[in-house]
């Protein structure tokens, strides 16, 4: 390792104990990526401060003990708690105080507490080529493609290392050369009525996951004017089924002027021309059952936009809702809702805003499991496994409409 | 018949147990219970089966950042694997092993293997990691 007179000092402890500790972690993470030497970074976003077991705080009143503090500015994911609504979570007394506790000692180390996963909606925009070390699989996928900082996939725990020294293992997706295309998607069989649909992307991006793994794939033959909703359901829904951390968008995404170029002149490992079959064979997979039954609706996977509560309110307008439909946002995002007094007619219809967590990460839906439909691919993904619950996947149209009526009301006809 | 298999020394040790070849990636967020050491997506191939005190090979890893956390758990409620083979290194998995070892609970070895090893390793049997890198593979228990 090569590190710098600073890097050495902070090893040793001069920003105290538990600065050194998250050195310690920083580099030997580094040796075992492959890398010699660290990065200084400028902003972070941690996911370390949601609660998975008693580990994850005792961990966090260890940095908190030792004087740790975020020396670059550094925005919270969720936790396991709603914080502005305290008994929408479930659970038992232990698990909420520890909950607490494990979000509480990421703010003493100064971190923001914006409790979101779309960070990139609170503000926390870092620029073009800013070296960045992010937490949270859709948060990192956002930020290096949509955004074009560099972060590589940081675990929990990494994660406020990095900010606590400052430093990034200089290895993958840090280094320029690392982040060429090496996979070709051409989505050009497809038809621009499918493109056109929101409901697309989170299948596409759960097919993409499943299939490139860790490639870095460039997609080519969307629209110019894809919208960041939609790269953002896409990212997420390809980093929840594979290990996708960057993604290209040809024309779209700001290292993908052109293919030539985001494939750094060399020809790519693999073309894959995706069919409207593989999309519909996709979509069937992110659905467990197909009975009709349905007892709750959830969206906001990563964390509805302003925009995205905007179609819901005019999908949505005179509508009352039968069964609860969550919608999963951050604090800032509720803030302006209510301060533009778009909040009251939501919760009047039937809403429920869930906000500094989520549905699948904390138990919010009520106990005994049932059916839970979602427009997102990455609740698809994890909602079986995490919360006991069957899924059935659709648009947001979909959803409102069978929340609406009680049981599945899906429109097949784009799919037919 | 003993075979042997030369890997990256991740997180040194020494264990033994009998194998556990996952069928495909995984998260271990949302993938695997850290309280039971069960696999819990029905999506996965391996659904049910239990990665407690098996040799886990992996032979890769997707999904969520959170899977360090669960590593973590797994280590510190003792429903880890005896050990974890992994056909990819990331800054994830074996992340929760190293933080583990810094708040001083007990490690397991972590040895990065090729994909073809991980494909030569048998679906069931007995097999010993070695400080020294070295897997050895027997056909049964002995």
């Amino acid at each position: 390792m090569q590190l710098t007179t600073e890097e050495q000092a902070i090893a040793r402890g001069a920003l105290g104990d538990a600065a050194a500790i998250a050195m310690h972690i920083v580099v030997d993470m580094t040796e075992l990526l492959g890398g010699t030497q660290l990065v200084e970074i400028s902003s972070a976003h941690i996911d370390g401060c949601i609660y998975h077991g008693d580990g994850g705080v005792e961990f966090a009143e260890r940095l908190v003990s030792g004087g740790a503090k975020a020396r670059v500015p550094t925005t919270l994911n969720v936790g396991a708690l709603d914080l502005l609504h305290p008994t929408r979570v479930r659970g038992d007394q232990h698990r909420y105080d520890m909950a607490r506790r494990q979000m509480v000692a990421y703010e003493k180390m100064g971190c923001r507490p914006t409790w979101t996963c779309a960070p990139y909606q609170a503000g926390h925009r870092p620029r073009v080529g800013d070296q960045v070390a992010w937490g949270e699989s859709n948060a990192v996928a956002f930020v290096n493609s949509v955004l074009g900082a560099r972060t590589n996939r940081y675990g929990d725990f990494l994660d406020i290392c990095c900010a606590v020294t400052g430093r990034a293992p200089l290895t993958g997706l840090h280094l320029p050369e690392n982040r060429y295309a090496t996979t070709v998607i051409d989505t050009h069989q497809l038809s621009p009525t499918l493109k056109n649909a929101d409901v697309f992307y989170p299948v596409f991006g759960s097919w993409l996951g499943s299939e490139i793994g860790d490639e870095i794939p460039v997609i080519d033959g969307l629209s110019a004017n894809t919208s960041e909703d939609r790269l953002k359901a896409l990212g997420a829904a390809a980093a929840a089924t594979g290990a996708v951390g960057l993604f290209h968008v040809a024309g779209v995404t700001p290292e993908a002027p052109d293919l030539e170029t985001v494939l750094g002149g060399r020809e790519p490992a693999r073309v894959i021309e995706v069919t409207a079959q593989m999309i519909r064979a996709q979509r069937d997979r992110m659905s467990t059952t197909d009975e009709g039954r349905l007892d709750a609706v959830a969206v906001g996977s990563p964390h509805f936009s302003l925009s995205e509560f905007a179609q819901l309110e005019r999908w949505a307008e005179h509508i009352h809702f039968r069964i609860p439909f969550y919608v999963c946002t951050g604090r800032g995002v509720l803030k302006q809702l209510e301060d533009q007094g778009r909040a009251a007619a939501l919760r009047g219809a039937g809403v429920e805003i869930v906000v500094d967590t989520c549905v699948v990460v904390t138990p919010i839906l009520p106990a005994g499991g049932g059916v839970l439909m979602t427009n997102s691919g990455k609740f698809a993904h994890y909602t079986p496994a995490n919360t006991g619950y069957e899924v059935v996947y659709g648009s947001l149209e979909d959803c409102i409409a069978s929340a609406e009526a009680g049981h599945v009301v899906r429109d097949d006809a784009l799919w037919s | 018949m003993v075979s042997e298999i030369r890997g990256r020394n991740l997180i040194t040790g020494e264990a033994e147990g009998p194998v556990l070849k996952l069928a495909a990636p995984i998260s271990l967020w949302g993938g695997v219970d850290p309280v039971t050491g069960r696999i819990i997506d029905p999506r996965h191939p391996d659904h049910e089966s239990v990665i407690t005190g098996r040799v886990l090979a992996i032979p890769a890893t997707i999904g969520s950042s959170s899977s360090s956390a669960i590593m973590l758990e797994l280590l510190r409620q003792e429903t880890a694997p005896a050990a974890i083979l992994l056909g990819s290194v990331d800054a994830i998995l074996t992340l929760g092993v190293i933080v583990a070892r810094e708040m001083g609970y007990e490690t397991i070895p972590v040895l990065q293997i090729t994909q073809k090893d991980l494909a030569k390793l048998p679906n069931t049997g007995y097999v010993r990691v070695r400080g020294d890198r070295v897997v050895e593979v027997r056909s049964e228990r002995g």
